[in-house]
């Protein structure tokens, strides 16, 4: 028997109307874990570099992680993955909701999609029974009302779907995909499940899902909730409120903005408003948003309320889940001052199925192009004067690709050169082709330069965590690191100690470079952990003092699995998944010159010690000085397949870790 | 008139507005009882279900009670609030007319047994994981009359609805077949 993990896959080729149910090689699961480790081997091993993600060729990969629907709290990810039609490397989209443990009880762990339906289709998948279903009465409805209408049709009020909308039907590079509170929205993939002709999958699953040692499974997902206990009456002193606790940001449930609205930029990652948050604002926002706010409702299986139901009259659905921060994109990128506007155009944009973050950019990028002249009347007729109505003109034509929204619907950094007449010095605030944080600072923060810089992921949060932002308060360090148990070394409890925002101990020339490169690799490798086990970042990787950590996730996994593990071999998992990822997008073209924060990022900037951080950090990470992985350090993994391929792409060099002259060009 | 006797009355209270959808209780539930203890879980056999719909803001837990062979002759619909609530939606029991609370593969009852254990638990086991207290727990002694009804074993719960699916017959003639194979 297998255990946490179902053992099967369904492959799907909606080109051929396929469907076959595959069961899966355990050794794999040994190697590479699940959800994103074994996503990342189906790509490396079914997609080659030159398939264009919007080909039939292309994969796309549902899948649930190893700990998925298992008690343990929190283990809910569905992980994504496919390659994005915006920054043509590989896609990373992980959502929470009901779907992956509805997948695993339906005898599942993975959905592998290839191949294009001529018409557009919807799966339906309920226990042994899956069939591909017309979708043509779907096509133009919104991801909601789309999970609503297949409930109806298939009278099964208590299937799980996921849905693009007009957006991912009309393959905006920004398109999510969406399921009820959750969305998987970074990368495109929803552009590319709508380029598949799919526009839904639905499952219902009632099978048993196994463990293997359950008393010491069940043993510590108690610990984690007596911890999540005790977190939530002992917040982190010395931060501000929204790090101070658990789970995701807790912006449903919060009124006070002060931070993300004095401390983020607003227009297109221009402008601060350090004194927007004045008393009768705060007033304003909170009656908005009680009005707003009908519930707050979490994930499956777990207490944390990071999402909430909204009601809006004007919506089509009247109602509407959000999460987090979307709250707040819009109203920032739009200048508007109404929380009401925000609730109002998140719901619609989510309906249509769109990212939150890149969405808002796209728009005001728009906006700030037309005040400058270089989009006119001409291209965009009837723009409105209202910083909020146009923000609803450009959402309509984004989502329709009408006019200049069928530029404007690539994103930024292809828009830019579209438009071209200087435009291009617009795009101002992307890495790999990929909207970021709006947020500028002030000095170079060396740790998150080289996040920014190598992260695959896209987006910082999903590098980032666990540790303070900024230096703590003296009064608090002492106290911060006395129960810190989640850091696998001693060392990192030193800096915390010792880090001051000013002289010696301060950034950017300290700490000294190995130790920053140790921290963001504990930073990023507990994401990647997360990915495979699908327990949610905001339980993990992301807070402060999470209640998972690196030396109870292992138990968690080995309890379930019945594997052997410990925190070295997690640690090697994690490595092989890391690098392997790396393969994928170095085989695809990712190069040294593209691992760039945006410019103006930070104002103080050291060019040749930040290139000295970049050598150094590729040297610590086993990767020549083009950030491709050595033969030796893809050997080492057991990746030795990956390194002979690229060798023979001439990717890397034969005999030494450098790259040869023509892959270098 | 009977003697009076004292009894526990165990009680788990639902605030419907507290329930955030997790369904975590109807996980717990099913580790709970599967045997051996929490070596696999799934919500459908659960003995508690939350009925969600966001959409409507319509969040339900509601408890397996007993089993009943026929099916209602009507149905009800509640209105509560302005939301307009399903039919049959706070009926406990396993009935012919839905698949809720009974075992998917088998079909037999479920029902809440409010996770009697030897020593007992502090608190069921759904009221423990909600930690947002939409589920607590409470006994309470209350004065009753002799007990007049022994209880039913669940053994007894399950073959009656055995029966009145297959009929006795077919029941008997499967156990004395098992029986049989058994012996050889
Ligand atoms: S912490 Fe929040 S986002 Fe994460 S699983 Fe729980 S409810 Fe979902
Ligand atoms: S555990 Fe509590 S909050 Fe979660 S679904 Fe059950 S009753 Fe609702
Ligand atoms: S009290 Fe026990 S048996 Fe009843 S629903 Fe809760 S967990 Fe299940």
């Amino acid at each position: 028997m297998r255990y946490a993990e179902t053992g099967f896959n369904l492959e799907v080729d909606l080109s051929r109307g396929s469907i076959e149910r595959v069961e899966t090689d355990p050794g794999l699961t040994e190697l590479y874990l699940g959800g994103l480790g074994t996503n990342a081997k189906i790509l490396w091993d079914r997609v080659p570099p030159e398939v264009e993600p919007f080909s039939p060729d292309n994969l796309l990969v549902f899948s649930s992680g190893i700990l998925d629907g298992t008690l343990a709290t929190g283990a809910n990810r569905t992980i994504i993955s496919t390659f994005s039609p915006q920054t043509l490397l590989m896609a990373f989209s992980m959502m929470g909701g009901f779907w992956a443990p509805e997948l695993k009880f339906a005898g599942y762990d993975k959905v592998i999609v290839r191949g294009k339906s001529p018409n557009l289709v919807y799966l339906w998948i309920n226990n042994d029974k899956v069939e591909i279903r017309d979708a043509g009465h779907l096509q133009g409805k919104g991801s909601l009302e789309t999970a609503e209408l297949i409930r109806e049709e298939l009278n099964e009020p208590k299937a799980q779907v996921l849905a693009i909308g007009l957006a991912g039907e009309n393959r905006v590079y920004y398109a999510s995909v969406e399921h009820g509170r959750s969305s998987a929205s970074r990368g495109g993939i929803g552009a590319v499940m709508g380029s598949k002709g799919l526009k839904a999958i639905a499952v219902r699953g009632t099978k048993d899902l196994n463990i293997a040692r359950p008393a010491e499974f069940f043993e510590l997902c108690q610990e984690v909730l007596k911890y999540m206990q005790y977190r939530a009456n002992n917040p982190i002193k010395g931060v501000p409120p929204i790090l101070a606790g658990i789970g995701s940001p807790q912006e449903m449930a919060i009124h006070d903005e002060k931070w993300h609205t004095t401390s983020f930029s607003w227009g297109h990652a221009r402008e601060r408003r350090k004194d927007f948050w004045t008393s009768e604002r705060a007033e304003e926002w909170k009656r908005t948003q009680e009005q707003s706010v009908e519930r707050l409702i979490s994930c499956y299986n777990c207490p944390m309320r990071c999402g909430g139901i909204v009601g809006h009259p004007e919506l089509p659905t009247h109602r509407y889940m959000m999460k987090c921060y979307s709250k707040l994109t819009y109203v920032m990128a739009a200048m508007a001052d109404d929380l009401e506007f925000g609730f109002k155009i998140a719901g619609l944009a989510q309906e249509y199925g769109l990212d939150g973050y890149t969405t808002p950019q796209v728009m005001a990028f728009a906006v700030e192009l037309y005040e400058d002249g270089i989009l006119t009347d001409q291209d965009m007729p009837g723009f409105p004067s209202g910083n909020e109505e146009r923000f609803f003109y450009l959402l309509d034509k984004i989502v329709r690709r009408e006019g200049i929204g069928d530029v404007l619907a690539n994103g930024v950094y292809w828009a830019a050169r579209q438009i071209g007449k200087g435009a291009e010095a617009y795009d101002h605030n992307t890495t790999k082709k990929h909207e970021q944080m709006v947020i500028k600072l002030g000095m170079l923060n060396p740790i998150y330069y080289l996040m920014y810089a190598t992260g695959e992921k896209m987006s910082i949060t999903q590098i980032e965590g666990q540790m303070p932002q900024a230096p703590l308060p003296k009064e608090y360090r002492e106290e911060f690191v006395k129960d810190w148990i989640q850091v696998p070394k001693e060392e990192f409890k030193e800096f915390i100690l010792k880090w001051e925002p000013r002289g010696e101990y301060a950034f950017p020339f300290w700490p000294p470079i190995d130790l920053m490169c140790e921290l963001v690799e504990w930073q990023e490798t507990m994401h990647y952990i997360d990915d495979c086990t699908g327990i949610c970042a905001g339980l993990s990787s992301f807070p402060i003092k999470p209640p998972y950590h690196i030396h109870n996730l292992p138990k968690f996994i080995s309890s379930a699995t019945g594997m052997d593990m410990d925190e070295d071999a997690l640690w090697e998992i994690a490595k092989r998944n890391r690098t392997l990822i790396r393969a994928i997008n170095a085989r695809r073209g990712l190069r040294r010159e593209d691992e760039k924060p945006p410019e103006d990022h930070w104002k103080k900037r050291f060019p040749e010690y930040e290139a000295k951080l970049l050598d150094e950090y590729y040297k610590f990470k086993g990767w020549n000085k083009e950030g491709i992985p050595t033969k030796e350090t893809l050997d080492k993994l057991g990746l030795d397949y990956v390194g002979e391929d690229l060798v023979r792409r001439g990717i890397l060099a034969d005999s030494e870790a450098a790259p040869s002259e023509q892959s270098a060009a | 008139m009977g003697e009076k006797k004292k009894k526990i009355v165990k009680q788990i209270k639902v605030d419907a507005d507290l329930c955030n959808g997790c369904r975590a209780c109807e996980a717990v539930c099913s580790a709970f009882h599967a045997s051996p203890r929490y070596s696999s879980n799934n919500p459908a056999r659960s003995r508690i279900r939350v009925h969600f719909d966001p959409l409507r803001n319509l969040y339900v837990p509601v408890y397996a009670g007993p089993y009943t062979e026929s099916e209602c002759m009507g149905r009800d619909k509640y209105t509560i609030d302005g939301k307009e609530y399903d039919e049959c939606l706070f009926c406990r029991a396993s009935c012919p007319s839905r698949d809720l609370f009974k075992e998917p593969d088998s079909g037999l009852p479920l029902k809440c047994d409010m996770c009697e254990d030897d020593p007992p638990l502090e608190e069921p086991m759904c009221v423990q994981v909600c930690l947002v207290d939409a589920l607590t727990y409470e006994e309470r002694e209350e004065e009753v009359e002799e007990e007049e009804e022994e209880k039913r074993e669940d053994l007894e719960v399950g073959l009656e609805a055995l029966i009145n699916e297959y009929g006795l017959e077919k029941i008997m003639d499967t156990v004395a077949r098992m029986a049989v194979s058994k012996e050889e």
